[in-house]
């Protein structure tokens, strides 16, 4: 009965793809967002996402509606916008952010003026903002397969420069470390992660991958390894749990994802704040 | 050594011995943590040089910087060993992971600091002076020769300044030249070989008994100088949790 109740879904070949982007996304946005977490990088995730919606109306409306080619559309905006963010947030006349208020609510007001134009643009623009997992690609799939392993080696490859950085940026320029460099190469991995998670969880909901599972981690261990580990467990739960519910429930399979992983981020604080008080 | 800066700093120029002790006193925005980050490369002068043993900090990573304890997350996730072998990360490279030699120092350098029974424990659960020891271990574990403190000694108790007064001399031993800002004129007199009395520029620089006289200390403080006594160091709150 039960066994049945998780192998029905999967007897889709759109779920199972669904099943294992979800997954993969999960775990890459998890380990990339401990940096967001513990860099107090939230909001800059948050308005990234939305910052690319216009690079992705663009390409939508060049290609004439196929999907195939929006990843490279979101791509490079990710990375554009990053840097770009990275700079402007550097600037000394306006607070930071306020700037990146000012630009991603600027951007994504563009996104949906541009997708606007196209008669069939709720949907769309619906897909865009809260993803769609079960319209995952087979190529889709494999750059999210290929993107996602470049994320994590390069994770791995600079993990004690990176851990330097963000834990005392002042060690990490009197080591002589490339400090800008190093904060590039963050923001650039933080924007491919958008770009991969794009169709899966979409710009709106993007913020909760990146943060959610790594907050809640983040509450139940105190070294670094233990939280990437933890928060990829729990975007995996997350992530699996959410598509059954939402295949059972008829939900929108993002929505249905972040919430599991907030209820996972409610139940380990809970648990904390017993143990703690 | 040389600096020559500007604005916060003006044309200080000093040289420090090896192994020897300096206190950096000087009322509040006279420059103590400008002149630590300029000379540690953190900041760049806006004109002159700095220049030590020759070469420029720019190359160097023999100069550590102790943070003030204020200034650290000490809800970050990681243990006292973690935090000390950030000090080889520089000396690792890129996608090299640390190797027996770095755990070699770490380990010799948490020894030194009398830390080595805490070096798995998360940070916060550390008490204020085991804090400050830690980033001390963390220095040596750089291969630091000189190292800046600053204000290591505000809000600490007096066992665990007792404690960081010893490993200083501890350091002596190891020819380590400190550099320690302060705002206690009784302990730099009585701790330290040579005080440097600075208010953007260096008033003077040298014997505690040369420098801290009363005409000193009105051009460093103006008439406020009685006002900096050690008021706030005696409360302290040397906490565990």
């Amino acid at each position: 009965m039960f066994i049945s109740w998780l192998t029905e879904p999967l007897q889709y070949e759109f779920m199972q793809r669904g099943m294992i982007a979800a997954v993969l996304v999960g775990i890459v946005c998890a380990v990339v967002g401990t940096y967001v977490v513990l860099r107090g990088m939230a909001f800059f995730g948050d308005a990234l996402a939305h910052t690319i919606l216009p690079g992705i109306a663009v390409g939508y409306l060049i290609s004439g509606g196929a999907r195939d080619t929006l990843f490279w559309w979101a791509l490079g905006t990710a990375v554009i916008a990053a840097w770009g963010i990275g700079a402007i947030s550097k600037q000394a006349e306006i607070k930071e952010d306020t700037a990146i208020g000012i630009i991603f609510a600027g951007m994504f007001a563009l996104g949906i003026a541009l997708i606007s134009t196209v008669q069939s643009y709720a949907v769309d623009l619906s897909h865009f903002l809260f993803g769609d997992v079960l319209g995952v690609s087979e190529q889709n799939l494999w750059f999210i397969v290929i993107f996602g392993a470049m994320i994590l080696f390069t994770i791995g490859a600079l993990y004690k420069e990176f851990l330097t950085l963000s834990f005392d940026p002042v060690l990490a320029m009197t080591l002589r470390l490339p400090v800008n460099l190093l904060n590039n190469i963050l923001l650039g991995l933080i924007a491919v992660t958008v770009a991969i998670s794009l169709q899966t969880v979409g710009v709106a909901l993007m913020v909760a991958m990146l943060v959610t599972p790594a907050a809640t981690a983040y509450l139940l261990t105190y070294r670094l390894p233990a939280m990437m580990g933890l928060a990829a467990l729990f975007a995996t739960l997350s992530s699996v749990i959410g598509l059954y519910l939402s295949y059972y429930l008829s939900i929108a399979s993002g929505a249905s994802i972040v919430l599991t992983a907030t209820l996972f981020f409610v139940a380990a604080f809970l648990w904390k704040k017993r143990k703690s008080g | 050594m040389r600096y020559n800066g500007r604005a916060a700093l003006d044309n200080v120029t000093f040289n420090l011995r090896v192994g020897e002790r300096v206190a950096v006193v000087g009322p509040n925005g006279a420059g103590k943590s400008t002149l630590f980050k300029v000379v540690s490369g953190v900041l760049q002068p806006n004109t002159g040089e700095v220049t030590i043993s020759g070469s420029q900090p720019l190359v160097h990573s023999c100069i550590a910087y102790v943070p003030q304890r204020s200034q650290v997350d000490w809800s970050f996730p990681v243990s006292v060993a973690d935090v000390v072998m950030m000090g080889r990360s520089a000396k690792l490279g890129p996608f090299n992971f640390p190797k027996k030699r770095d755990w070699d120092f770490v380990n010799h350098a948490l020894k030194t600091v009398d830390l080595e029974n805490l070096s798995a424990r998360q940070i916060s659960q550390l008490s204020g002076g085991q804090q400050q020891r830690m980033f001390i271990a963390r220095a040596l574990a750089q291969e630091a020769e000189l190292m800046l403190m600053d204000e290591p000694l505000t809000g600490l108790d007096t066992p665990a300044q007792e404690g960081l007064l010893d490993l200083l001399d501890t350091l002596r031993e190891q020819k380590v030249t400190v550099m320690v800002a302060t705002h206690d004129l009784d302990q730099a007199a009585k701790h330290f070989d040579r005080i440097m009395l600075l208010n953007k520029k260096i008033i003077s620089f040298g014997a505690p008994g040369e420098v801290l006289n009363a005409e000193n200390l009105l051009v460093a403080y103006g008439g406020r100088y009685k006002a900096v006594d050690d008021s706030c160091c005696e409360e302290g709150h040397d906490h565990v949790h």
